[in-house]
């Protein structure tokens, strides 16, 4: 018994090390700066400024959410639809979900400039037609689209694991006690699925919410987001101590939105949620 | 056999990119003399970090990096910045040392007051007597920081202006003023810089203001004046996409760099420039070594290195910027010298003015204000969007809660 829990810690170790040094260490660091000011004193100044941006905040939160929902929607379905059918369709669409995560996430953005911009593709192809340029570039929708296109491989992953992975007996049985089709996914499948779409929500949700690039390319820096306002403050303003307050209080909220999500979906036994 | 077809296909694309962009390349002749000179330097083997901004530096038809590393043997360490501002984080938030720095005008003030860049040796730039053309920029250097002359420090890469670019094809009238920029017919065809400093220098010019204005009432007025011109033309606030942007003829306006707007016009002769009457910001960009470097020599050999005529030429050809240096303002072959946007009258630039290092809270302060500029005036609906969201959320929450003790309740039966 010993031994193996010896084991157990050096197995462990790494990892240990690992988040000390680069989550421990760094969230500490984003306390320290958000509570003191460029001399090094102590100071509640950054915080109350937060108070100027609690619009950009909210708006934040409004994208995030209204992207999470729509990643929701269209993954959901597919999700279900991927589980029941044939084990090599499911293995290469899987592997056409993933395909785009090859390439990088910056490259991907840039390309959707070229596409939705003024003389892009979409509006070459509609000018054939006479039809006048629509702005599609630097509006809300643009960038709710980047945000989509880029996080929906994530919502799609999680639930379709627990999709593929559901026991089909119970789907059986329910079908046995006489349920019927819709009724047999609304009592049945959609609790026990819960697991991969709140894990879904949670990776999609959270980078939405503190994105950056997305905005500053598809929004042409018309639509500023809480990310923009702290790597505003990293990279133009050189004030460490309000970015990190910001960033702070992002986390903050992050993590209260994920605890509502989580107190909805926690019944008893499921488990394997990752928040 | 498919498999195996599809590995070689792989293979072929693959080996094709390595081999395509390694062309011949053809040094420059340099003077038996200069290439004596950097070889006695003694920097062989030594590395040298150079932080530059980007597309600042010729690296096309003469690879300017490549020959210097030829000819002193020392090894380059090339990287850029997108503005001052980053560079200036990057600086001073330590964990790197450069050699040589590119800052701007006010950027140099704040590193001298700071202490954070150090007096050049011009003993070893020999260069800079020969050809950095005094009697025309001269003046831009001859300013005191803390006691401490700003030509000590900085040596001129280059000068320019700001400066207002339009597109004919849908403009008709030509402007001659910033104030076309808050014109609601070109609603969405407006980019202005997205840096604070350059973007409120437009509101300033309009106001009559300072440029170094230190008054917090000035920066209010000028923010509200951008703030209007965002609700009314809805600008995007862009750097280098300005080229793209402007080129395709998606935007119709843009202030931005008289040298860049040569080069956009190379790719679409559509584009015209004018200098607003209010003013403009007129610049400099100057080599600086910091305090931190780790090879003061090899930096003064590079500097002196960017002076040599041959090298200053395909410079000035690739960035399009204006040159002090006058082994190019006097050659023949400089195609630049008859451009007016780059070179530009006197009369062209009568309201000029140049940044001046401010007080860090002078700065904060813009900073804010900039943020709230680009954050937009959408507090009023958002609010009330957020409190109903907020109110769903409460409702669903107490309706699941009762719901919860209610089946509790069949459960304990």
């Amino acid at each position: 018994m010993k031994q193996s829990s010896a084991l157990k810690k050096l197995i462990n170790a790494p990892y240990i090390l690992w988040s000390v040094i680069f989550v421990i260490a760094p969230l500490i660091m984003v306390i320290y700066y958000a509570f003191t000011d460029s001399t090094g004193a102590f100071t509640y100044d950054n915080v109350k400024s937060i108070g100027d941006y609690s619009s950009t905040f909210i708006l934040s939160v409004g994208y995030g959410a209204v992207a999470t929902l729509i990643c929701l929607i269209i993954a959901y379905p597919f999700a279900y639809f991927l589980a029941h059918t044939g084990v090599s369709f499911q293995r290469m669409s899987v592997m056409l979900v993933m395909l785009p995560m090859w390439m990088s996430f910056l490259i991907r953005t840039y390309s959707w400039m070229t596409i939705l911009g003024e003389s892009g593709v979409i509006n070459t192809f509609l000018g054939l037609f006479g039809i006048e340029p629509l702005p599609m570039l630097n509006t809300p929708g643009a960038v709710i689209l980047g945000m989509v296109y880029n996080f929906l491989p994530y919502m799609i992953l999680p639930i379709y694991t627990v999709m593929s992975k559901m026991d089909n007996s119970l789907i059986e049985a329910a079908q046995d006690l006489g349920c019927g089709k819709m009724h047999c996914i609304r009592k049945v499948i959609m609790p026990l699925s819960v697991p991969g779409v709140v894990s879904g929500i949670t990776m999609v949700f959270v980078p939405s919410v503190s994105t950056f690039y997305i905005t500053q390319k598809l929004g042409g820096g018309q639509i500023t987001l809480i990310g923009d306002v702290i790597e505003g403050q990293f990279q133009t303003a050189n004030n460490y101590n309000l970015g990190a307050a910001l960033s702070l209080l992002l986390m903050v909220m992050i993590l209260i939105c994920l605890g509502v999500l989580g107190y909805f979906t926690d019944s008893e036994d499921e488990g394997g949620v990752l928040i | 056999m498919k498999k195996f077809l599809a590995f070689l296909l792989t293979l072929v694309i693959l080996l094709s990119a390595f081999v395509l962009p390694s062309f011949a390349y053809d040094y420059i002749e340099f003077s038996d003399e200069t290439v004596e000179y950097y070889k006695s330097l003694g920097l062989q083997g030594t590395k040298l970090n150079v932080y530059n901004w980007g597309e600042y530096i010729s690296d096309e038809e003469v690879d300017v990096v490549k020959e210097f590393e030829r000819l002193t043997g020392c090894t380059v360490n090339y990287t850029t910045f997108e503005s001052n501002e980053n560079m200036y984080s990057k600086l001073s938030g330590g964990g790197v040392s450069y050699d040589v720095i590119v800052p701007s005008d006010y950027v140099v003030e704040k590193l001298i007051t700071e202490g954070m860049i150090q007096k050049i040796d011009f003993n070893n730039i020999p260069n800079y007597a020969k050809y950095f053309d005094s009697e025309q920029y001269g003046y831009l250097l001859e300013d005191e920081v803390n006691g401490e002359a700003i030509k000590d420090y900085a040596v001129i890469y280059n000068v320019g202006t700001t400066i207002l670019i339009y597109n004919t094809k849908y403009v008709e009238e030509k402007p001659d003023s910033w104030s076309v920029l808050w014109d609601e017919q070109y609603k969405g065809k407006v980019l202005m810089f997205n840096n604070p400093r350059d973007t409120f220098a437009i509101a300033q010019f309009m106001l009559g203001q300072d440029l170094n204005s230190t008054d917090p009432a000035d920066w209010d007025a000028a923010a509200e004046l951008l703030k209007e011109q965002r609700e009314k033309v809805q600008p995007s606030y862009v750097m280098d996409e300005v080229f793209v942007k402007m080129e395709s003829g998606d935007y119709y306006f843009a202030a931005y760099y008289a040298g860049d707007y040569e080069l956009m016009y190379e790719n679409n002769s559509d584009l015209d420039y004018v200098f607003p009457k209010e003013g403009v910001n007129s610049f400099y960009d100057a080599f600086c070594i910091p305090t931190a470097t780790q090879n003061k020599k090899g930096a003064e050999a590079f500097i002196n290195f960017m002076m040599e005529p041959e090298i200053a030429l395909a410079n000035a050809e690739y960035i399009y910027y204006a040159t002090p240096n006058k082994a190019v303002l006097e050659n023949d072959e400089y195609s630049l010298a008859d451009s007016r946007a780059v070179y530009p009258e006197d009369s062209d630039i009568a309201h000029s003015q140049t940044f001046h290092n401010l007080p860090n809270e002078t700065l904060q302060y813009m900073n804010t204000l900039w943020m709230k500029v680009k954050g937009g005036n959408n507090s009023e609906w958002i609010y009330r969007i957020f409190f109903i969201c907020v109110a769903t959320i409460f409702a669903i929450i107490i309706i699941t809660v009762i719901r919860k003790r209610e089946m509790k309740k069949y459960y304990d039966i």
